[in-house]
């Protein structure tokens, strides 16, 4: 039997969050043409630097969200809870200043940026459920891309 | 003069009330869109805490699914944020 978690003890055993935010920040980079060059295809260069942007938000995200959450379970439970709802929030207040500092940039239009945000962290998330394990001897990824993961380091 | 300076002065007033309101509405669109997933967040994180501490050997498991979990329930106030900027800035 494992150990006990408490509120104030810290959640033991391996942290899936990284090696999911990584493998969905490799799979943005696979993605990331096709976005660009959509967006290019309507809206010009704008609409692809816009797009551009909106991927950076989304895996800076993930990243981020992932970094807190493992961050904080390696204090405590509680800490984690409170990380995962005050960094909602902070990201959130993050996001909205990223773009509220670009809003009146010559090269930012703004459709394309917000779908960009919308797809591409809807599509990234959908894509890497085909991928996720989640049993007690892989709790991140399957096997198969936790060696490819591996033998491409 | 002052007939034409009235109508001036009221057509700039009614475009600033249309502006007001439009980033009003904006805003509350914005914050009630983020108001349901953070209640989901809460609850999410609050159910995964008590399943590790039930289980701790499954800990790995459960952050799996909190992790994605908060994700997806992200992408709703992240579609709400959306409107809100396409409202506001387009």
């Amino acid at each position: 039997m494992g150990a006990l978690i408490t509120s104030t003890a810290q959640v033991e055993g391996p942290a899936p969050e990284a090696v999911i935010a990584r493998d969905i920040i490799k799979r943005a980079a696979y993605v990331t043409p096709a976005f660009l060059l959509v967006a290019g295809l309507i809206w010009g260069m704008n609409g692809a630097f816009s797009a551009a942007y909106g991927l950076t938000i989304v895996v800076c995200n993930f990243a981020l969200a992932a970094a807190l959450l493992t961050w904080s379970a390696n204090i405590s439970a509680g800490l984690m809870m409170g990380a995962a709802l005050f960094g909602y929030l902070i990201r959130l207040a993050l996001i909205f200043t990223a773009i509220w500092l670009v809003r009146d940039a010559a090269w930012v239009v703004m459709l394309p940026l917000g779908l960009t945000i919308i797809i591409a962290h809807l599509g990234l998330l959908f894509w890497e459920m085909k991928f996720i394990s989640a049993s007690l001897a892989f709790p991140a990824l399957k096997p198969s891309a936790v060696s490819k993961e591996s033998s491409a380091q | 003069m002052s007939i034409l300076a009235q109508a001036t002065e009221v057509a700039v007033d009614k475009a600033t009330a249309q502006a007001i309101a439009g980033a009003t509405n904006a805003g509350m669109a914005y914050g009630l869109a983020a108001i349901g997933p953070g209640i989901g967040i809460g609850y999410l994180v609050g159910q995964s805490v008590q399943a590790m501490a039930r289980q701790p050997e499954a800990a790995g498991m459960v952050r799996t699914t909190m992790f994605l979990g908060i994700a997806f329930t992200e992408a709703l106030a992240l579609i709400g944020f959306v409107v809100f900027i396409l409202l506001k800035f387009v």
